[in-house]
């Protein structure tokens, strides 16, 4: 029988006093793949930003407990520590930060947290190296700065390199595929299907369908209006492809 | 009342001391610097070019000035030098006022290099000195202050033809034990087509005791000529530091200044480069990292007036806690000084509510074909580019950290001196991560030359 990795419940949040998430609820087990899919303006963003602590957002009421733990009181760090990672729809540059100092600040960060030792100069080379080869991460881009000059193909393969490195255990995708042509598409799903376990659990966020052919969830969940509204299996996100958003708005939009 | 009038008395009391421990040369320049004291106070906050900073109140204060030249004990301090990797063996050092050259120094100068005091040099190149002291510098009270009181100061000149093939670090160094007011000059003198790379490196020994350095330094470029100049001040909070340091460029030379602010307390640095030939080249720049009470100023004015000549300034600064900081920056451009390329920009990081920092970049154009621009932002860390680094697992203090020194980059790039880029990266970093500067720590603290006593 599988854990419970994290559990929602009744989460309220939202950015300078506007509402966004209303009450949302959901438990992911260990080992799952969950989309959550919705229109533009559902609040799918604000909940993966919630999830990993972004100070913009001010949650106002309800609960998130990630592996017994309680996720809200955790500082970002903390969160990244035990074992969330957030693969940003839009990836930051930090220019002057090399990629190979920033990995090593995070890799040693979390060796800290666990009371671990920092990793030597050649095993923190050889872990760079092995998790490269994941997504098929150009050597060079290493000794650029964060994100500074990637392509969007580039940049969405290097969150899948930084999630490979630094194995989470919950990991939420949010919009991966945007910006993505079909191969690059692929490589990035080929990488975080290798790196799927059965007690690590994924959260892939997304507008389409397209990128739940190549990661296939167990569970597709719509969010409208800050709310889960529907929840089911893989042939759910096959019927939004087919029709669209509406129906779904049509009924919600009824009951209120 | 101006604070010049205690230096006034001073002078006309103790001229007769003052004057017999200079040159003739030196001496000269006197009488016309203190008409100019009598005539002109020094400037106060608010006057134009001076928004922040007074220099009447920086000199106020009576620190006391070594006027019969009586020796202080220095070898306690040799613990302290400055040495940085791959730079150089050829040292000086200028221990309160006084000049000492190393042993090395003496003994492997390249011919066609002189390197020595003020005094000396009015002996050895009389022509040279008495062409150029005191005639390159400006004529401000701040100026003259300094030439009223100047009574030894560093020569440097290169030969037509000779490159200096090692940098040249002299480390200046306040080690007093009673407060202190130490007169700096400095003359470089670089012939047609010779080459050279200056470190200059501000310390202080004694960081409870109060010290005031009026420091001016003169540049001539002579045609083809190349000067690199660094300067890095690491001194105390209960330093002040009135610097202000001219150069003039002749046909086809290139000037690099670079001037990093990493600790300290009051400190105005006054740049003025007056391009006068054509095909020039001019990179000035620089960092100030300024925390606690810290006052630190900039005030640059590059004046162009050959043709096809470039300039680059690129000024950055990251104020924390109660500090400020203020970058004022002017380009002018004179008449006929076609196809004239200057560039001046000033980035500042504000780290705390308490920060302040005053920027006013100016340009002054006179011509038509030339293209000049200039560009000023202060702002604050990127929050975006925090929360991304936090969500990685990088606990904020060190993303703050790693961020601030970031946004230092590519000042440290304008730093062609690799050792000394190294070295800048690892103070720097020292810095932001909030642990006090010492030489004595740096991993590059390999060596120590000997120090001699100095020539005058």
């Amino acid at each position: 029988m599988s854990q419970i990795l994290l559990d929602v419940k009744d989460l309220h949040a939202g950015i300078e006093g506007k509402e966004i998430l209303k009450g949302i609820n959901l438990t992911i087990n260990e080992g799952e793949v969950h989309a959550i899919m919705g229109p533009n303006g559902s609040g799918k963003s604000t909940l993966s930003g919630v999830l990993a602590g972004d100070p913009r957002f001010n949650v106002s009421s309800g609960s998130a407990t990630f592996h017994g733990t309680d996720l809200l009181a955790l500082s970002p760090e903390d969160r990244s520590h035990e074992g969330l990672f957030l693969s940003f729809q839009y990836p930051v540059e930090i220019p002057g930060v090399s990629m190979v100092n920033f990995m090593r600040a995070a890799v040693n960060a979390k060796r800290k947290y666990l009371h671990e030792p920092d990793l030597s100069a050649s095993e923190f080379l050889k872990l760079m190296r092995q998790k490269r080869a994941v997504v098929g991460l150009d050597n060079k881009l290493a000794s650029r700065s964060v994100n500074e000059g990637f392509s969007g193909g580039e940049k969405k393969r290097n969150e899948i390199f930084q999630m490979a490195v630094l194995e989470p255990r919950l990991s939420i995708l949010d919009e991966t595929d945007s910006g993505l042509d079909i191969d690059a598409l692929r490589t990035v799903a080929e990488g975080v299907n290798t790196l799927r376990t059965e007690h690590n659990s994924t959260i892939v966020i997304t507008h389409y369908q397209r990128l739940l052919d190549y990661i296939k969830p167990d569970f597709v969940h719509i969010l409208y209006k800050g709310r889960i509204v529907y929840s089911g299996g893989p042939e759910l996100a096959l019927e939004l492809e087919e029709k669209g958003y509406d129906w779904i708005k049509e009924q919600v939009d009824a009951q209120q | 009342m101006s604070a010049s009038q205690q230096y006034i008395d001073l002078y006309r009391t103790h001229a007769d001391t003052i004057c017999s421990h200079s040159s003739g040369i030196m001496n000269s320049r006197r009488a016309g610097a203190l008409d100019l004291l009598m005539s002109t106070p020094l400037p106060r906050r608010g006057d134009e070019g001076y928004a922040r900073f007074s220099i009447d109140d920086a000199f106020a204060p009576d620190y006391g000035i070594n006027l019969t030249r009586a020796p202080y004990e220095a070898d306690d301090s040799l613990a302290f030098t400055c040495l940085i990797p791959k730079v150089s063996s050829l040292m000086a050092t200028v221990i309160n006022d006084s000049l000492r050259l190393s042993s090395n120094l003496r003994r492997s100068i390249p011919d066609g290099v002189t390197v020595c005091t003020l005094a000396e040099a009015s002996e050895r190149m009389p022509e040279i000195v008495e062409k150029f002291y005191g005639r390159i510098a400006r004529q401000t009270p701040q100026v003259a202050l300094n030439t009223l009181l100047a009574q030894e100061g560093l020569f440097i000149h290169v030969a037509k033809g000779v490159n200096l093939n090692r940098p040249l670090q002299i480390t200046n160094l306040l080690a007093t034990d009673t407060d202190f007011m130490a007169v700096r000059r400095v003359l470089v003198v670089m012939e047609e087509n010779s080459a050279a790379e200056i470190l200059v490196c501000d310390h202080t020994r004694n960081p409870e005791k109060k010290y005031l350095v009026s420091q001016v330094i003169e540049m001539h470029l002579a045609a083809g000529a190349s000067l690199a100049w660094y300067d890095l001040e690491e001194s105390s909070e209960n330093t002040t530091r009135i610097s202000s340091l001219y150069a003039t460029q002749d046909s086809g030379s290139n000037l690099t200044v670079n001037n990093n602010t990493l600790t300290g307390g009051s400190t105005r640095n006054e740049f003025d480069i007056a391009s006068e030939g054509d095909s020039t080249s001019t990179e000035l720049s620089g960092m100030v990292i300024a925390s606690g009470h810290q006052i630190t100023d900039n005030s640059t004015l590059v004046t162009h007036s050959g043709r096809h000549s470039s300039s680059h300034q690129l000024f950055k600064y990251v104020v924390d806690d109660e500090a400020s900081g203020a970058f004022e920056g002017l380009i002018r451009v004179m008449e006929g000084a076609e196809f004239t390329e200057a560039l001046q920009t000033n980035r500042n990081l504000l780290a705390s509510q308490g920060a302040k920092m005053h920027t006013q970049p100016q340009l002054l154009i006179n011509c038509d074909e030339v293209k000049c621009s200039h560009g000023a932002t202060t702002g604050q860390l990127d929050a975006a580019a925090l929360f991304y680094m936090r969500q990685r697992g990088i606990p904020a203090e060190e993303a703050r950290t790693m961020l601030m020194q970031a946004f230092m980059s590519d000042v440290i790039e304008t730093v062609k001196l690799e050792g000394l880029r190294d070295r800048l990266r690892y103070l720097v970093e020292k810095r932001f991560s909030g642990r006090r500067v010492l030489c004595a720590e740096c991993p590059a603290h390999t060596t120590t030359d000997t120090v001699e006593g100095g020539d005058a």
